[in-house]
């Protein structure tokens, strides 16, 4: 698809023109949803406004857009559509590696230029078979000889893979090293193959297209990122991940909200005089999505502190505070959309009215499963084994 | 105390490799150390030196290399004094 090429001066403001792209999101939802497929009309909507390279830094031209405002358009797209919505989360989880890591490494930074020019959607491959979910460790392992490496991988998840422009692939960092001691290698389309090896018919977050391929690869032995994944992992990717799927749950569980809302209002103006059953719950489930975004809110502004120092971004103590922010939003957000159904009734259960907030809840379920809230609390309750909670209000 | 190190990790089986055949310098994370493992580590060394780690010395450059732990505890220990 040709781009049109613009300044970053004739551009609208990032939160219009995800306005404009979430309406698109908005009317293929259902059918992503129904059909477990690509979203592939928003993605080239968001492609087409030029979205997809706002946080690389102006100097390789991109926009320079701080985490918190990459936060603010996945909330206003996971509003529209989960599943978009953590697509595109997912893809800019993978560019704050390359802004936090790539800047110093021509390779990398070539790479930027590139993915402003061309809009790149970019995939993840770091689940593996005999690993699982386990990030911080692998079995595939990378070969450098003569300048060009290999790399093969049974990964079991990588979202939409079969639509990505390039792979930011986990592995070992040579074959006699150990299974903590990771490289991460970008692979663009051209580089690699993928042979499909799961399906992806999943309950919810369906057109996310998480299928798991045999990724076999090669390339020049500089598209290897310099640093250790074990320092990418904790600089940049940890805090990205959390904070921008807090971001989509809370888009998600904020539309939830707003259907709920919206039913209980047309009950009060049918009976006027009378507050409905489901008002209760409302002020009740409001309270909890305030909650859910000063948590969100939280998070971010933690991050943005720590920022200044890659010692605050490696302690123990931010470490926990991400994990929480985690395991926190994706339990309230559950809670939020459970409580949107239980006001919007029948009307809500159901696929075809305005209130519907089935997709909602289907969907909010992935957040507790995507890097298990029960391995994230056994990691945290380790850490805490020796780390103690910041107990000041501000610091 | 760098020998004291050295005999925990080993007692411990914090890493996989031999420590006899890492430096004072190597990266204990590129030897296998994990981030599970160097918690119990942390709290091994608490135990045998008598001391806490303060939070800001909780960061992974604080359990980087032997060199880099010793630097720590010997900080706590003269403290203490």
């Amino acid at each position: 698809m040709a781009l049109p090429s613009r300044t970053i001066e004739e551009l609208r403001a990032p939160a219009e023109r995800m306005r404009a792209v979430a309406e698109i999101a908005a009317r293929h939802s259902a059918d992503v949803d129904r059909e477990g497929r690509f979203p592939r009309e928003a993605i080239d909507a968001l492609k087409a406004e030029r979205l997809m390279a706002v946080m690389i830094p102006k100097r390789f031209g991109g926009e320079g857009l701080s985490l918190l405002e990459v936060a603010e358009l996945c909330t206003i797209l996971g509003q529209a559509c989960g599943s978009t919505a953590m697509v595109y989360a997912m893809h800019q989880i993978k560019a704050s590696s390359l802004v936090s890591h790539g800047g110093e490494s021509p390779w990398h930074a070539g790479f930027m230029r590139e993915m402003v020019a061309e809009q790149y959607l970019l995939a993840s491959a770091t689940t593996e078979g005999g690993i699982g979910g386990d990030l911080r460790n692998s079995l595939c392992a990378v070969e450098v000889k003569d300048g060009r490496f290999t790399l093969e991988k049974d990964a079991t998840v990588i979202s939409y893979g079969l639509y990505a422009d390039a792979i930011l692939v986990t592995c070992r960092r040579a074959p006699d090293a150990q299974s903590s001691d990771q490289s991460m290698v970008v692979v663009k389309q051209g580089d690699y193959s993928l042979a499909k090896t799961t399906g992806w018919d999943t309950l919810g977050m369906r057109g996310t297209c998480s299928e798991g391929f045999r990724l076999v690869s090669s390339g020049d032995a500089a598209q290897i990122f310099p640093q250790p994944f074990s320092e990418i992992a904790a600089q940049s990717m940890l805090s990205a991940s959390h904070i921008l799927w807090g971001a989509v749950w809370f888009g998600i569980a904020a539309d939830a909200v707003a259907r709920a809302q919206a039913y209980v209002r047309a009950a009060a103006r049918k009976q006027p005089g009378s507050v409905p059953p489901g008002a209760l719950r409302l002020a009740e489930v409001v309270a909890m999505l305030q909650d859910m975004k000063a948590s969100v809110v939280a998070g971010v502004v933690r991050y943005e502190a720590a920022l200044k120092s890659p010692d605050e971004l490696s302690s123990i103590g931010f470490a926990v505070e991400m994990n929480n922010l985690k395991v926190t939003t994706s339990q309230r957000g559950a809670q939020i959309v459970t409580h949107a159904m239980l006001i919007t009734g029948l009307s809500g259960s159901k696929n075809d009215t305005p209130f519907s907030v089935g997709r909602h809840l289907r969907d909010i379920t992935s957040a507790a499963i995507m890097i298990s809230n029960d391995r994230i609390l056994s990691n945290t309750s380790n850490l805490l084994l020796v780390s103690r909670f910041d107990t000041s209000l501000v610091n | 105390m760098k020998d004291r190190i050295r005999k925990l990790i080993a007692d411990r089986k914090v890493i996989a490799v031999d420590v006899n055949s890492l430096s004072d310098s190597a990266d204990l994370y590129e030897a296998g150390l994990s981030s599970f493992a160097s918690i119990q580590f942390m709290l091994a060394l608490e135990d045998a030196f008598d001391v806490e780690f303060p939070e800001r010395m909780l960061t992974r450059k604080t359990f980087a290399s032997i060199e880099a732990i010793d630097r720590s505890l010997s900080e706590l220990l003269t403290e203490r004094v």
